[in-house]
This record gives structure tokens, C-alpha cells and sequence, in this order.
């Protein structure tokens, strides 16, 4: 190895270089010149630079294959409460005291999407903790909130790293940030940026104006189509139930118990009922626009519907009338339950809103659901 | 306003602007993700008030204190757990940037 003797000795790291144009370090050999007894270097830290307010970590702006797999990972609802980094100060390209100061939530899929949409551009990154929830939910809750910004604020010591006296927050962090009470507590003013990270660069040449496009919170098909995963992993808990009692109600017949009826007539229902949860918890978010009614339960149970007609046009032929009315209540039930649960995800609805359509919807479900589980044990007689 | 089939109910919302108290500062226009509300003639006014998801940006950050919402998370689960467990609901937010 030719390079061994570059990487692998000890390098001279100035303590006191403020440049950022040399080499980032790169990791070789297992180590890196800048790495600390007793600290674990995050991968996309690529320097330090110090600065009046401390040594600050200076961050990549490319993501890498292992972020796009932590990415894919935290659709599916796996490790998400881990996905997480320290709060603090990071810095982006070349920064300096008049660069602007972003701030952001500490959930590693939000950081990643804030620092990728900045490259080529020079900033402060203001992480404060909101226990590794995104900045929407977070400000929801209050963790992303006025008190940790002013808190994160006064422990990074901010005033002393830039001249100006602007903090950009994500205006989705709103609900939860009081901008005239951080001005009050810290001096700084909050200037509100894009909904998305992506027009960040825009909002930042355009003097920090927001278009109006900016400012409005979509909810597109392929917005809807990456929260689907994680709707059906959400599902697991009610399918296991629903397994357990379709199983046993399937056994009930003429010889009290039949465990080969709990068998057929048991799976022949969790199908059915599965069909119900991959119409509420997948197509209905991704058809939602299209499908008629303003209720997410309606629009499930209208899809459940159709789903039962398919079933019952294909797999499920010949079965006698009380058979076939079990069939489409339950699974437009289910379809209908799961569907009224994406409003959850939604970007569009509100709580009064929710509690409004359940109060009208689950009166509906438990009637259904209860004549669909009659119907379907007269049949086993 | 946006396409018919990404809009909710309506006449729901505990959205309330007291018009005297308005000083036309202009933020709730800024925070609201779903233009909700137009500054006309210096003050604030409320123009699609169905589109309102009470996420409450507008009146904690309005300084007048001329907004009131009940603000909270809109999300069946959250408020099912609530009406069972007798307290405020909660969105644990298992969820991604889109989540409630």
C-alpha cells in the first residue's frame, strides 16, 4: 500500500487553522488525523473548524449509500428512535460570521435532508433536541420548541460565532416557536424559511423571501406513497389480533370446535380481512385525491368495496348470501378503519376535524364488524 | 386553494381571529402552511378558514395575541388513545417529515 505512509502516520492537526480549503480528513486505515481519545466521529463529519464559539464540526453535504439505506430504513419504521444526532453547532462549506444560522431538528432524516439541499452553500446548522422527531411533529409537541432554541442558543454560544442577528426556522416549526419570544430572551430574530429544505438555497438568494409556493405544504402522490410503509408497519399489532380471533371464530361450528374449520374458514377470512388493510393503508393514501368524500373512513369503505367485490369475483366464488354480506362489511370495515388512521399522516387535516369524522365513522365500524361476525358464524351451520 | 380531493371537512376548526386586537404584523400569513389567512389593507384576515388544521403556528407566534386555536395533532390513533386513557392526545410520531 503506497498511501500507508500518508494515512497511517501521525498527521500534524493544527489546533488553530481557521481555512477550511484543506483536505478533509479522510478516513484511512481505520482512523483519522482528527479523531479524539474517547469520541466517535459521526461518518459525514468531515473537519472541524474552530471558531470563537468552539471547534465546530463541518458536515458533508453528499448523502452516501449508508444514509440512503438508514433512510429507506426509518420508511419502514425500523430503529427510529435511535436515527438520531447530539444537537449543537455544525457548519456547512466555508462559514463565516455573516453566514446565515439554520436551525433544525435532531432526527437524522431531517438533518440529512437540510444538509444535502445546501450544497454549495456556506451556514451555521443550529441542531436543537427534539429526542429525534421531525421539526413538524416536534413543534406539534412543543420539543421543537421556543425554550430549546433559546437554550440551544445561549449553550452554543451563537453571538459569539456570527455578527448578525437572524435564526432561519423551518416555518413547519412554528406551532411550536414563539418567534417575538426568542427575539425577547436571546436578541436574535427568527426569520421564517421555506416549508421544504430544498428552496432553502432560493429563500437565501432571494434575501430571505419566501414565495408563496414556499410556503404551502403539499401533499403529492409521492408524499403520500413513502408514508405507506410505515402505515402498514403500524399495522402489525391489529393484524395479530385479527389473526388470533378469525382463527378461533373460524373453528366455531355444528362440532362446537374444528380445527380444521379454524384452519380453511379462519385463513379464508384473515385473506379477506388483509385485503382490507392494503386497501386502507396503501391504496386509499395513494388514490386519496381521486377517491370521492371528504372522510377518510368513507373513502376506505368505498375502496373496501370494490376490493371485496374482486375477491369475491375471483378467489372467493359460490359463497352463499350471508357469506357474501360478511364479506364486504368486514373487509370494508377494516378498510375503512385503516384509512381513517392515515389521517395520522395526512398534511391537510385537523384535529376537530378527526375527532368529528370518528365520532360519526366508529359507531359505524363496531355496528359492521359485529353483524359481519355474526353473518359469517350462521354460515358455519 | 388546493384540489378539491386534498381538502377536509368543513366548519370544523376553533380557528378565531379577534379583529380589533390585530396589529397587521403579517406572521400568521407567513406560518400558515395552507394559506388560511390574507393581510388586507394592514390586517390580518381569515380567507380559507376550512383549510385550517389547527396546528396553532399562527396564534402562538402572533404578537397581539389576537389568534386562538385549540391547537393539537390531528391523528385518529392519538386521539383513540386520549378518549381511553382520559387525557390530551398524543401522536408518538413513529412517523416521518410528513407525519402529523
Amino acid at each position: 500500500m503506497p498511501d500507508s505512509e500518508n494515512c497511517c502516520q501521525p498527521k500534524e492537526v493544527q489546533q488553530n487553522d481557521y481555512r477550511t480549503d484543506k483536505q478533509p480528513a479522510q478516513p484511512c486505515c481505520g482512523h483519522s488525523p482528527d479523531e479524539k481519545p474517547g469520541f466517535a466521529r459521526y461518518p459525514f463529519v468531515t473537519d472541524w473548524l474552530n471558531t470563537a464559539a468552539g471547534s465546530v464540526p463541518l458536515v458533508s453535504t453528499r448523502l452516501v449509500h449508508r444514509d440512503h439505506l438508514g433512510h429507506w430504513a426509518m420508511r419502514w419504521g425500523i430503529g427510529r428512535s435511535r436515527y438520531q444526532i447530539t444537537p449543537g453547532l455544525y457548519a456547512v462549506g466555508q462559514p463565516d460570521p455573516l453566514s446565515p444560522v439554520l436551525v433544525s431538528a435532531n432526527y437524522k432524516l431531517s438533518f440529512d435532508c437540510l444538509r444535502s439541499a445546501i450544497s454549495g452553500i456556506s451556514a451555521w446548522i443550529l441542531v436543537i433536541d427534539t429526542r429525534g422527531v421531525n421539526v413538524w411533529c416536534a413543534a406539534g409537541k412543543g420539543t421543537f420548541g421556543t425554550e430549546e432554541i433559546i437554550y440551544r442558543c445561549q449553550t452554543s454560544q451563537l453571538e459569539k460565532l456570527v455578527s448578525h442577528k437572524t435564526l432561519i426556522v423551518p416555518q413547519l416549526g412554528a406551532p411550536g416557536v414563539a418567534a417575538h419570544k426568542v427575539k425577547q430572551a436571546t436578541g436574535f430574530s427568527v426569520s421564517y424559511g421555506p416549508v421544504r429544505a430544498a428552496d432553502i438555497p432560493e429563500f437565501i438568494a432571494a434575501d430571505m423571501q419566501a414565495t408563496v409556493k414556499m410556503r404551502r405544504v403539499t401533499f403529492s402522490t409521492r408524499e403520500r406513497f413513502i408514508l405507506t410503509p410505515v402505515e402498514l408497519t403500524g399495522m402489525r399489532k391489529p393484524v395479530l389480533y385479527m389473526a388470533v380471533a378469525l382463527l378461533l371464530l373460524g373453528g366455531i361450528g355444528e362440532d362446537y370446535f374444528s380445527f380444521n374449520a379454524a384452519w380453511s374458514r379462519g385463513l379464508a377470512a384473515l385473506l379477506a380481512g388483509l385485503t382490507g388493510v392494503l386497501s386502507g393503508a396503501v391504496i386509499m393514501p395513494i388514490l386519496l385525491p381521486w377517491i370521492p368524500g371528504r372522510l377518510f373512513s368513507a373513502k376506505g369503505a368505498l375502496l373496501g368495496i370494490i376490493f371485496s367485490t374482486v375477491l369475491i369475483l375471483t378467489l372467493y366464488r359460490g359463497t352463499s348470501l350471508p357469506g357474501l354480506a360478511a364479506l364486504y362489511l368486514f373487509v370494508s370495515t377494516v378498510s375503512s378503519y385503516t384509512a381513517m388512521n392515515f389521517t395520522g399522516s395526512s398534511t391537510f387535516t385537523s384535529p376537530s376535524g378527526v375527532e368529528k369524522e370518528m365520532r360519526i365513522s366508529i359507531p359505524l365500524q363496531a355496528g359492521a364488524l359485529l353483524t359481519a361476525g355474526v353473518l359469517w358464524l350462521t354460515t358455519a351451520f | 386553494m388546493k384540489p378539491v380531493g386534498l381538502r377536509y371537512l368543513k366548519n370544523v376548526t376553533t380557528l378565531q381571529l379577534d379583529q380589533s386586537k390585530c396589529i397587521g404584523c403579517g406572521v400568521c400569513e407567513k406560518v400558515c402552511p395552507h394559506g388560511v389567512f390574507t393581510l388586507k389593507d394592514n390586517q390580518a384576515q381569515v380567507v380559507d378558514g376550512d383549510a385550517c388544521i389547527e396546528c396553532g403556528g399562527c396564534a402562538l407566534n402572533c404578537p397581539a395575541e389576537a389568534l386562538q386555536v385549540q391547537a393539537g395533532v390531528g391523528c385518529a390513533s392519538a386521539i383513540i388513545k386520549g378518549w381511553l386513557s382520559g387525557s390530551e392526545p398524543n401522536c408518538d410520531c413513529s412517523n416521518d417529515s410528513n407525519c402529523c
